[in-house]
C-alpha cells in the first residue's frame, strides 16, 4: 500500500470514529448552549441507547432502522426524565452544583445498568451483510457507510429544526437569554427539556451505530467516547453547533492520523494536545466567537 | 489472570473523580459486619472442636471469587479443586485422615480477600490456604498468610509477582500453574519453527502488565531465533476502534501479528484486521481463550488464529479428569476448573509427602514436588515456586478450539 491510499483509508477510518464523536458532541453542545451546564452524564445516556437498540433488535426482532428510531425515542425521553429530576430543581443552584449532580447521574446510570445487563460485554446480532467495497487499495464497509449516511441525515434534520422550526427558534432564543426569552412568552423549561430530548436522541443513535460497527457494548462504554465528544465540542466551539460536527470529525480524523503514520502510543496525547493548543490560542474554540464581557 | 483488567477499570472511575470517601465507608461498614460475625462463630464454636476433630481431619481453606467481577472463574476453580479433594477422600482420605474444605468468599475484590483469608487462618485454624483465582486477591493475602505460616498455593495467578517478590522469593506462597513470560516464549516458537514466521508485529495493550511482559518476551525469543519484529503498536483496554492502528500494521506485511490481550479487544482487533484485508496468522495468549471471542469476531475472521493456553479438551491425557467432572456437575470443565483440580493434585501430594498436616512441613514438600501427574500433564516446582509444565497452542477452527500443539519445557 503506497502512501497515499494509506492515507485515504485513514480519512475513512477516521470519518466513521469522528460521526460518532460528533453526533455526542451535539448533544454536550446543545445542553451547554442553553443552560451552561457540561453534561457529564452524555456519555452514559450514548450507552443506554446502545443497549435499547440491542434489546429491540434481539428481543423484538427489529431491523436496523426501526431499532435506531426506537432507540432514539426511548433515549430521548430518558433524557428529558433526568433532566427534570435531577437538573430542573436545581435551575436557580450554582453552577458547581449541577455540574456535580451531573457526575452523580453519571455513576447512577452506569450501575444502574450494570446492575440490570450484568458487567459482562454483550455483542450485537448482525444485523445486514457487511459488504466491503474496494476502491483500487483501500475500502469502505457497509457499516461505515451506514455510519456516514445516518450522521449526514441527522445532522440535515438538526439544522433544520434548530434554523427553520418555532421550537428552533425558542432554542436559540432561551440560549441568548433566558430571562428575556421567558418574558417574550417562550416557556424555557418546555424548551430546555425538548432540547434534553434531542440531545440525548442523537447520543443515542451514536451508541446504536456503535454498537453495529465494533459489535459489542457494556455499561462503563460511555466514559471514553463522552471525554472525547467533550474534547471535540470545546475543539470546535462550545455551544456551537456547527462547531460541534466539525470537531467530532478533526478529532477522529487526527486520531486515525497520529496513530497510522506517528504512533498508536501517542493517540490519545495527540487529541488533548490538540486541545490544550485551541485552548490556548483560541479559547473559545475553533468556530467562537471571542466576546468580551461587558462590566 | 484477568486482575489488571479489573484494575483498570476501577482506574477509569477514579481519573473521573470518583469520591474514595463513599468506597471507604462502604468497605469499613462490611468490614465491620465480617468482624462481628466472626466474633460470633467464634463463640459458638470456639472450643471444643480443634483436638477432637484434627485427628481426623486436615482443615484446608478454599478462598475463592464466590461473587463479584469475576465470579465466573473463582466458581469453576473451586469445582476442580473439589473434585480432586472428594477423589482423595472417597478413596480412604491421606493416612486415614480426610482433607475438608472450608469455603470463603473473596467476593473478587482484593481488600475481600484478605479478610476472608484471616479468617480462614484464625477462625476455622485451617493449615493451607487454596486461591484466590486472580493475581491481585491472592497478593492481598500473602503478608497475612507469611506471618500466620500457612502456605498458598495460587491455582491460576499466573503473574511473576505471586512468587517472586523484587527479585525474592515468597516462602509460602506456591502456584500449581505457568507464569506469563513462559506463553511468550512458546508463542515465539511456534511463530518460528511450526508457522515459519521470519517477520512479525506486536500489537499490545498498554495499560496491562501482562500484555506489556508478554509482548516484551516474545520480542526476544523470537529475535533470538533469528526473526525480526518490524513493528510494535500499543492500544489502550477499552478501545473501540482499532482500524488506524491496523491500517498501519498491514503495511508492514509482516508474517505473523502477535496480540497478547484479554478477549474484549482481542474480539474488536480480529474482527477489523479482518475486514481489512489482514489474512496473516494472529497469535495470542491465554486471555484470547474464552467464547466471547467468538461472539464478537464471529467464527470465520478467527480462522487463521492460534494461542497458547493451559489446557485443551481434545488432549488425551486429560480425558479421565474430564469424564469425572462431567460425573459429577454434569457440564464440561473449563480451563480454571482444570487448574483448580491441578491445585488440589499438588497439595494431596505435598501432604502425603509430608506425612502430616504440619503447615511448615507441607510447605517444604510443596517445595519439592517433583515429576507429579495433575490433570493437565506432569509438574515439576523450580526454585521461584513456580512450576515447570506443558502449555498447549489451540487454533481457531470455524469457532472451535482445535488442539495444535503441546509443549513441554525442559526443566
Amino acid at each position: 500500500m503506497d502512501f497515499a491510499s494509506q492515507f485515504v483509508q485513514q480519512l475513512i477510518n477516521g470519518i466513521s470514529l469522528g460521526s460518532i464523536y460528533a453526533l455526542i458532541a451535539l448533544g454536550y453542545t446543545m445542553i451547554y448552549g442553553i443552560i451552561k451546564l457540561i453534561n457529564f452524564a452524555h456519555g452514559d445516556i450514548y450507552m443506554v441507547g446502545a443497549y435499547i437498540g440491542f434489546f429491540a433488535i434481539t428481543m423484538i426482532h427489529v431491523s436496523i432502522v426501526p431499532a435506531l428510531l426506537i432507540s432514539m425515542v426511548v433515549t430521548g425521553l430518558l433524557g428529558m426524565l433526568v433532566e427534570r429530576l435531577a437538573y430542573k430543581p436545581l435551575r436557580q443552584a450554582p453552577r458547581i452544583s449541577v455540574l456535580i449532580t451531573a457526575i452523580g447521574v453519571s455513576f447512577f446510570l452506569e450501575y444502574t445498568s450494570m446492575y440490570f445487563v450484568s458487567p459482562t460485554p454483550r455483542t450485537f446480532p448482525a444485523v445486514f451483510d457487511n459488504v466491503s467495497l474496494h476502491f483500487g487499495s483501500f475500502m469502505v464497509n457497509g457499516q461505515q457507510l451506514l455510519i456516514f449516511g445516518i450522521t449526514f441525515i441527522l445532522m440535515v434534520v438538526l439544522t433544520y429544526i434548530v434554523q427553520k422550526t418555532k421550537i428552533g427558534k425558542a432554542m436559540r432564543a432561551v440560549s441568548f437569554d433566558v430571562e428575556t426569552a421567558q418574558l417574550m412568552g417562550i416557556d424555557a423549561d418546555r424548551v430546555i427539556s425538548i432540547t434534553f430530548g434531542i440531545g440525548s436522541a442523537l447520543a443515542a443513535a451514536a451508541g446504536v451505530l456503535v454498537g453495529v460497527y465494533y459489535n459489542s457494548i457494556d455499561p462503563l462504554m460511555g466514559i471514553m467516547p463522552g471525554l472525547k465528544a467533550f474534547v471535540a465540542a470545546v475543539l470546535g466551539g462550545i455551544g456551537i453547533l456547527p462547531g460541534a460536527m466539525a470537531g467530532g470529525l478533526i478529532l477522529g480524523v487526527i486520531e486515525a492520523l497520529v496513530s497510522g503514520f506517528i504512533s498508536s502510543t501517542f493517540r490519545d496525547a495527540a487529541a488533548f494536545a490538540i486541545l490544550i493548543l485551541v485552548l490556548l490560542f483560541k479559547p473559545s474554540g475553533l468556530l467562537g466567537k471571542n466576546t468580551r464581557e461587558k462590566v | 489472570m484477568d486482575v489488571a483488567k479489573r484494575n483498570l477499570l476501577c482506574t477509569d472511575k477514579f481519573s473521573k473523580g470518583e469520591l474514595v470517601m463513599r468506597f471507604g465507608k462502604r468497605s469499613l461498614r462490611v468490614a465491620g459486619m465480617l468482624l462481628g460475625a466472626a466474633m460470633l462463630s467464634s463463640v459458638f464454636t470456639g472450643c471444643g472442636d480443634d483436638q477432637a476433630k484434627d485427628s481426623k481431619e486436615i482443615r484446608v481453606g478454599a478462598n475463592f471469587e464466590m461473587s463479584g467481577n469475576v465470579a465466573n472463574y473463582g466458581n469453576a476453580t473451586f469445582e476442580g479443586l473439589q473434585l480432586a479433594i472428594d477423589e482423595v477422600n472417597e478413596a480412604g482420605g491421606i493416612n486415614g485422615k480426610t482433607i475438608k474444605l472450608i469455603k470463603a468468599d473473596s467476593k473478587s475484590e482484593a481488600s475481600e480477600s484478605a479478610n476472608a483469608a484471616t479468617k480462614l487462618i484464625s477462625d476455622d485454624k485451617v493449615k493451607v490456604l487454596v486461591g484466590p483465582a486472580t493475581t491481585g486477591s491472592v497478593l492481598a493475602e500473602v503478608q497475612i498468610a507469611t506471618d500466620n505460616k500457612v502456605p498458598i498455593i495460587a491455582p491460576c495467578a499466573t503473574s511473576p509477582k505471586v512468587t517472586v517478590d523484587n527479585g525474592k522469593v515468597q516462602p509460602y506462597v506456591f502456584r500449581s500453574c505457568f507464569i506469563d513470560p513462559l506463553q511468550g516464549d512458546v508463542m515465539a516458537t511456534f511463530a518460528t519453527k511450526t508457522l515459519k514466521a521470519k517477520t512479525a508485529v506486536i500489537y499490545i495493550d498498554s495499560s496491562s502488565d501482562y500484555s506489556k511482559s508478554l509482548g516484551q518476551v516474545f520480542k526476544e525469543k523470537f529475535e533470538a531465533a533469528g526473526g525480526k519484529v518490524l513493528m510494535e503498536e500499543a492500544f489502550l483496554q477499552k478501545d473501540q476502534d482499532f482500524k488506524a492502528t491496523l491500517t498501519k500494521i498491514k503495511t508492514a506485511n509482516a508474517d505473523v501479528i502477535f496480540i497478547p490481550a484479554y478477549y474484549e479487544e482481542v474480539g474488536k482487533i480480529v474482527k477489523q484486521a479482518r475486514e481489512l484485508g489482514i489474512t496473516v496468522p494472529l497469535l495470542g495468549t491465554d486471555g484470547w481463550d474464552d467464547t466471547k471471542v467468538v461472539d464478537i469476531a464471529g467464527a470465520a475472521p478467527l480462522n487463521n488464529t492460534f494461542f497458547s493456553s493451559h489446557y485443551s479438551d481434545q488432549d488425551k491425557d486429560v480425558q479421565g479428569f474430564i469424564e469425572a467432572f462431567k460425573k459429577k456437575y454434569n457440564h464440561a470443565p473449563n480451563v480454571f476448573a482444570a487448574l483448580g483440580y491441578d491445585a488440589g493434585k499438588m497439595l494431596i501430594d505435598a501432604i502425603k509427602r509430608a506425612g502430616s498436616d504440619d503447615p511448615e512441613k507441607i510447605c517444604k514438600a510443596l517445595a519439592e514436588t517433583k515429576d507429579l501427574q495433575v490433570g493437565t500433564g506432569k509438574i515439576t516446582m523450580d526454585k521461584d515456586h513456580n512450576p515447570i509444565k506443558s502449555a498447549v497452542i489451540l487454533e481457531m477452527k470455524d469457532g472451535v478450539k482445535v488442539l495444535k500443539e503441546k509443549i513441554t519445557p525442559q526443566a
